[in-house]
């Protein structure tokens, strides 16, 4: 299960290794503060949908579950959207009614975590992992728990990315950067050079 | 044939396929763009993919517009959208299976893809049917040819063949760059080997 966490971390990290919520990577990654806000509600999102996820799977969609012979397992994307989307509507009007002041800082954020890529990702890869044998891979995800850990590594896989991005270009606002790249250009750049530094951890066992 | 395409109509046709098209414009739906390019087969069935996905979302919405509550248009925008995923997902599984498993999880995160959700919300949502066809074919395959023009490069210099066909001899090392292709290889070694640990490298 350790090896699940640190893995779902570094080595399958959501952006480098799989480009997984790029679009509001790139958007929302010009400062520090709201960066790190959004990873944490992605991260807080990521930790309800997956388990949630992980037991419709298991308990209603797989073969034989609701009655003998009954496959419906091509139904999981409908689900994992359906659950995916009425969560965060969810949370939205806990967070509203609970905390005034997390939803203000929050703001745009929250319904837009509906049609993250990282969301709906990690359900899919939690979905294909479901299928490994726990036997032979340390990598699959055997029960509620496992589903849980690998939804917290993943959040903060992508939290600890967009953080360090938003830190580089905040520097990068104050160097002569040549004109052609300003803007997306260097941003794309400096992706590019975090996820080589990051394939290094590849190799990595626990 | 005129009433078919009024000028209007052509425009909402052809202008997504010139630059301004969403990839290169807006930057939208960069994950997929970046994920499948590393080969030009999948980027051609993703592409085709997200067209024929974009056009029936357009219309099926267009056609329901009046009738969805405002409240809860982006639940059902991303109902009609995953019920067209499953389709072409299993329509894939049945005809292009080696395809399909290449493109593993990035046909499902066909819904998440921020240029149907665009399209649906800036112009099904106000417009005809036909039209809105019109428009969700229009952008799509502006999405698909930004697409093939990557994998191409992609390929090309990545592993020296193109559709899986050898173009350029094996010893010619600027055109087997694993850079190219970097992170997609991460990825298929990872699904092939789901019990090995360490991917090796060459």
């Amino acid at each position: 299960m350790l090896s699940l966490f640190v893995r779902s971390i570094f080595v399958d990290n959501m952006i480098f290794a799989f480009f997984l919520g790029m679009c509001s990577y790139l958007a929302v990654s010009k400062n520090v503060k709201t960066a790190l806000g959004l990873g944490v509600a992605v991260t807080f999102v990521l930790l309800i949908t997956v388990p949630v996820d992980y037991l419709l799977q298991t308990k209603v969609l797989g073969p034989d579950c609701l009655a003998e012979g009954v496959d419906l397992s091509f139904l999981a994307f409908i689900t994992s959207i359906a659950v995916i989307a009425g969560i965060v509507q969810l949370v939205e009007m806990i967070v509203e009614r609970f905390s005034p002041s997390l939803y203000a800082a929050l703001g745009i954020f929250l319904p837009l975590i509906a049609v993250n890529c990282a969301i709906m990702g990690a359900s899919l890869f939690m979905q294909q992992r479901i299928q490994m044998d726990p036997a032979t891979s340390s990598q699959a995800i055997g029960d509620v728990w496992d589903s849980i850990v690998y939804a917290l590594g993943s959040g903060i896989g992508w939290t600890l990315s967009i953080v360090a991005l938003a830190a580089i270009r905040e520097k990068m606002a104050y160097t002569d950067v040549p004109k052609p790249l300003r803007g997306l250009g260097i941003t794309f750049i400096t992706v590019g050079l975090m996820a080589m530094a990051f394939m290094c951890f590849s190799g990595l066992t626990i | 044939m005129s009433k078919l395409f009024s000028k209007e109509q052509k425009e909402v046709f052809a202008g997504p396929l010139t630059l301004t098209t969403p990839v290169v414009a807006q930057v939208l739906g960069i994950c997929a763009a970046l994920a499948v390019t590393s080969q030009l087969k999948p980027a051609i069935v993703m592409g085709l993919s997200v067209t024929v996905i974009t056009a029936f979302s357009n219309v099926i919405i267009s056609l329901i517009r009046n009738t969805i509550p405002n409240r809860i248009r982006i639940i059902v925008q991303l109902v009609v959208v995953a019920a067209l995923v499953t389709i072409v997902s299993e329509i894939l599984k049945a005809y292009a299976y080696d395809v399909s498993t290449q493109l593993s999880v990035y046909v499902g995160l066909i819904i998440t893809n921020c240029i149907l959700m665009g399209r649906l919300e800036a112009f099904a949502m106000m417009n005809g049917p036909w039209e809105s066809f019109l428009d969700g074919v229009g952008n799509g395959l502006g999405y698909a040819w930004i697409l093939v023009v990557v994998g191409f490069v992609r390929e090309l210099l990545g592993s020296g063949s193109l559709l899986g066909f050898e173009i350029v001899p094996s010893d010619w090392a600027f055109f087997h760059n694993d850079m190219m292709t970097m992170p997609a290889m991460h990825l298929s070694s990872w699904a092939a080997s789901s019990g090995r640990i360490a991917p090796s490298t060459r």
